[in-house]
């Protein structure tokens, strides 16, 4: 069915649920095309596997085209693969050489459970969110747009936070497991506007305290993070989430 | 001739909605705490609607297939939202809107639904931004627009190339602040697999949960559909892999009528397919034709670089066949003028199945703004890209970007080379005025329903309306039905009627096991795709349709004689989930073509060949197919078609024209 003449092996993590033991599992794929993306070259591999009466390897994505972060592959030791500021769904074969073994693993984190072969529970991210980034605001009670200026450097800079798409990357290449850049961009996206302001410290308090009983590890500055995300999510934001969460101590007379 | 009522309000047009709103039944807060919701699906059109009526004091439970509600299609959504708010004082109004609307849709669209749409629009900005969504903003603090196709207004606001992925990350805040309150349960990667209707009312769902493969049954006093389009039955098209008809077709099957199925959109740009291994096509934002001239070279089979042909060889062909919108023509327009070109042997790239998009002569006039900024009112033509190339950038970047990955190719150098893709389906659940479809209690939202954008959806329109749905309209016409519901007790599951839906559901999934067939399920998703493309796509005609009808009943038995599925029903199991996907979609595909093929007209998105002016253009045919057609399922894959007569008091009814 493909057209191109690259010759692969690919070393797959396999696992058949979160209770049983998983292993890498060797695959040779022949006639690889160099446009196809990592995610159809996956296809072609499920096909061959579903076409000799095996089960495919179960890997998340929906969008693939690197918007909606559902894509968690953990190729060749890097997440999302070889490439800086791709998804997996977005890194093509032609990325890789004729002849190249590449192995491929899911997201590792203990806060990220493997469910199945290349596909992980990230749920903790969600309940991060609901903890406390959002804007309280009820539908219906919003005031004209333009009422409340906002310049636009300040406007740019909260939408650069607001860039993530949650895949996780951060998490998984970080040796401590950190949720911290995931997280410090969304309180940095809503630190940075007016509309964030009234809730500003005690959301940096509630995520924080999410974040650390979710079990994702501490920041220890390598910026591993900043480095392997697909969006380019900046460091800056763990800083100002830090300063936040210590001015949290002395300026808010709010505990969480 | 109309045989449904679509309950829309006596009175003035401007003025309906706003007494409806005033007069609508009301449910007391004590009563809300009782009334349960189940909202199905989570992007704009759910998770706006979940949180509103969580807001509101209702018990909800919302439900999405993918592992988090921020994953959402909407999320992919690239290039803005419209709205009435006039920011630009270029002389927009909500009439103007709702007429842009409705001239855009051809006339297939009804005049209640999209007033209101437009009344709401502005409600919409002012909530996001409120959320804190980032939407573009000028140097003075206040927010930007842009131009879409079908317009001659600046009335779509945005947030770089990922307007989607903003609104929805704002509704999904809004959904997760009601979760962390309790006030919202959230069932992610579950599967609505049936409606359950007790006394013909929807009273419930059964979803599977994609990880251990239970079947769950669930009580609502309404179930709402927010699913989403079905533009996947085509196997290729710009919506995610997971992107499904499922929840829909099943309430279909329970009573829902299915409407205008045939209505989809084709987008005029994206990516051209590279290869066999395509496994979906990625859309280039109808912003970028703010910027970006369409052309072909005006030579056949012309295989020079297209930096080698000279101007005066260029045929841009939108601007010659449409001078006053010129590239910002509707996009079904702009599609078959693509599809025409490419036909008559003038298309580009290897597979001259492509056009190109140039932003060339934009990068030089922005460049050309911002050196007399500067002070340097004669810049040279390389001062001019470079700076040029600075705006561009910051304008679509991240499509620039995404661009260059798919295709090696850089378009800030090269033209893009798109071709049209489809991207959305105007068609969906039939709803009336309340968003209740015609099963009582079961309402839909979103691109899963028909309502508001007849036979062609205008750019930037989508966001609109889900959000539209989601936060302003549904949480009000729900209540019309819910006020009558307040001393309904939620009914155990236990009830015959859940018992007999989750039998359905089970024996199709144990069906789907058990054939242990030859082909995998992608095999006959392809197919049907090859079909629908070929007879049921950009243009149709009786001969093709009447083919593509029995070829789909052929492979409809294949597949269910033939489909292979490994794995059990007990686990995490993606080829099943695939499997029934696709066994909706070979029965809607069916009905789409069965709907193309009674319409004999061409309108908007459905053109068929038989019925075109001498100038190639859409011919309507107002007298004989001014309706809804609304398809009621009957046993055995079979389809009845009711009428919804569409009647046009406030708008006079014309040829589209954008000459």
């Amino acid at each position: 069915m493909s057209t191109g003449n690259m010759n692969l092996t690919l070393k797959v993590w396999r696992q058949k649920n979160n209770n049983a033991k998983g292993a890498l599992v060797d695959y040779k794929l022949a006639d690889i095309s160099p446009d196809m993306s990592f995610l159809e070259m996956f296809d072609v591999l499920n096909e061959q596997l579903i076409n000799k009466g095996e089960e495919p390897v179960v890997f998340d994505h929906d969008c693939r085209e690197g918007i909606c972060g559902m894509c968690s592959m953990f190729i060749n030791g890097r997440p999302h693969g070889p490439k800086d500021l791709v998804t997996t769904c977005q890194l093509h074969m032609r990325s890789f050489k004729d002849g190249d073994t590449i192995v491929v693993e899911p997201w590792r984190a203990a806060a990220f459970p493997v469910v199945k072969d290349l596909t992980v529970d990230r749920s903790a991210f969600d309940r991060v969110i609901a903890a406390g980034g959002f804007i309280s605001v009820n539908t219906g009670n919003a005031q004209d747009a333009n009422n409340l200026p906002i310049p636009k450097m300040q406007a740019d800079a909260a939408f650069e936070a607001a860039a993530c798409i949650g895949c996780g990357a951060c998490v998984a290449t970080c040796k401590n497991a950190s949720a911290m850049l995931f997280v410090s961009a969304k309180i940095s996206q809503l630190a940075l506007l007016p509309q964030g302001q009234p809730e500003r410290y005690r959301r940096v308090q509630s995520m924080v305290a999410q974040m650390d009983a979710e079990g994702f590890g501490n920041c220890t500055n390598t910026g591993a993070c900043e480095a392997e995300c697909p969006k380019g999510i900046s460091l800056e934001n763990i800083a100002r989430m830090n300063r936040d969460f210590a001015s949290a101590k002395f300026i808010s007379e709010e505990t969480v | 001739m109309s045989d449904i009522n679509s309950n829309i309000p006596e009175g003035e047009l401007t003025s309906k909605w706003t007494k409806y709103k005033s007069s609508v039944p009301l449910v007391n807060p004590s009563n809300k705490r009782t009334i349960e919701v189940i909202i199905v699906g989570s992007g704009l059109a759910g998770a706006s609607a979940a949180a509103t009526l969580a807001e509101m004091g209702y018990k909800v439970k919302c439900f999405c297939f993918q592992d988090s509600p921020r994953r959402a299609h909407s999320i992919a959504a690239q290039g803005g939202i419209n709205a009435a708010k006039n920011y630009q004082n270029d002389g927009d109004s909500v009439y103007r809107l709702f007429y842009d609307t409705i001239k855009g849709g051809d006339y297939r669209a009804r005049e209640a639904n999209v007033h209101r749409l437009a009344e709401v629009s502005a409600n919409i900005i002012d909530q996001c931004v409120a959320q804190g969504v980032p939407l573009a903003r000028e140097y003075g603090g206040l927010l930007d627009n842009r131009s879409f196709g079908g317009t001659q207004v600046q009335r779509t606001f945005y947030a770089a190339g990922q307007t989607g992925q903003q609104l929805l990350l704002g509704a999904y805040s809004a959904l997760e602040r009601q979760i962390g309150m309790g006030k919202v349960e959230m069932y992610t990667r579950h599967e609505m697999l049936e409606v359950v209707k007790i006394d013909g009312k929807a009273r419930g769902i059964i979803a599977r949960n994609l990880i251990t493969g239970e079947i769950e049954r669930h009580f609502g006093h309404a179930v709402v559909l927010g699913t989403g389009g079905y533009g996947n039955v085509f196997y290729l098209s710009t919506n995610a892999m997971g992107s499904n008809v499922t929840a829909a077709w099943k309430a279909h099957k329970q009573g829902a009528y299915f409407a205008n199925p045939c209505y989809t959109q084709i987008h005029p740009t994206c990516i051209p397919v590279s290869g066999d291994h395509q496994s979906k096509l990625t859309l280039m934002s109808e912003s970028l034709r703010n910027d970006g001239r369409i052309w072909v070279p005006k030579k056949k089979d012309d295989n020079r670089k297209a930096s080698e042909i000279p101007e005066d060889e260029r045929d841009y062909y939108l601007e010659r066949r449409y001078p006053a919108f010129g590239n910002l023509v509707p996009r079904d327009v702009a599609s078959r003028a693509a599809k025409e070109r490419c036909d008559a042997g003038y298309g580009v790239g290897a597979s001259k199945l492509a056009v190109y998009l140039d932003f060339k002569a934009n990068t030089e006039r922005y460049g050309k703004i911002e050196a007399s900024k500067a002070g340097n009112h004669n810049p040279d033509k390389e001062t001019c890209m470079r700076l040029g190339t600075a705006v561009i950038k910051e304008k679509y970047g991240n499509l620039f970007d995404m661009y260059a990955q798919i295709t090696g190719e850089n378009p800030y150098e090269t033209p893009m080379r798109i071709y049209p893709a489809v991207h959305y389906t105007m068609g969906g659940l039939w709803v009336d005025y309340n968003l209740m479809t015609s099963v009582p209690g079961l309402y839909c939202t979103g691109e899963a329903n028909f309502s508001d954008h007849g036979a062609n959806r205008l750019g930037a329109s989508a966001l609109m309306q889900g959000l539209a749905d989601g936060y302003f309209v549904l949480p009000y016409t729900i209540g019309a039905y819910l006020s009558k519901e307040i001393s309904v007790k939620a009914i155990p599951t236990d009830h015959p009627a859940f018992a007999e839906a989750e039998e359905r559901a089970v024996g199709i999934l144990n069906t789907l096991i058990n054939i242990k067939g030859t082909k995998s399920v992608d095999h006959f998703h392809k197919r049907l795709g090859n079909i629908m493309w070929e007879k049921c796509g950009m243009a149709r005609n009786e001969k093709g349709l009447k083919e593509a009808i029995e070829e789909i009943r052929a492979l409809r038995h294949e597949f269910w004689s033939d489909v292979r599925v490994p794995g059990t029903a007990d686990e995490l199991n993606t080829e099943l989930e695939k499997a029934g996907r696709v066994a909706d979609f070979i029965e809607l595909g069916e009905l789409m073509c069965i709907d193309a093929l009674n319409r004999n007209e061409s309108c908007g998105g459905h053109f068929r060949e038989e019925y075109q002016t001498e100038e190639g253009e859409a011919l309507r045919d107002d007298e004989n197919y001014a309706y809804v057609a609304a398809w009621e399922f009957k046993e055995g894959v079979n389809f009845e078609l009711h009428k919804e007569e569409l009647k046009f008091e406030n708008i006079k009814v014309a040829q589209r024209s954008y000459k």
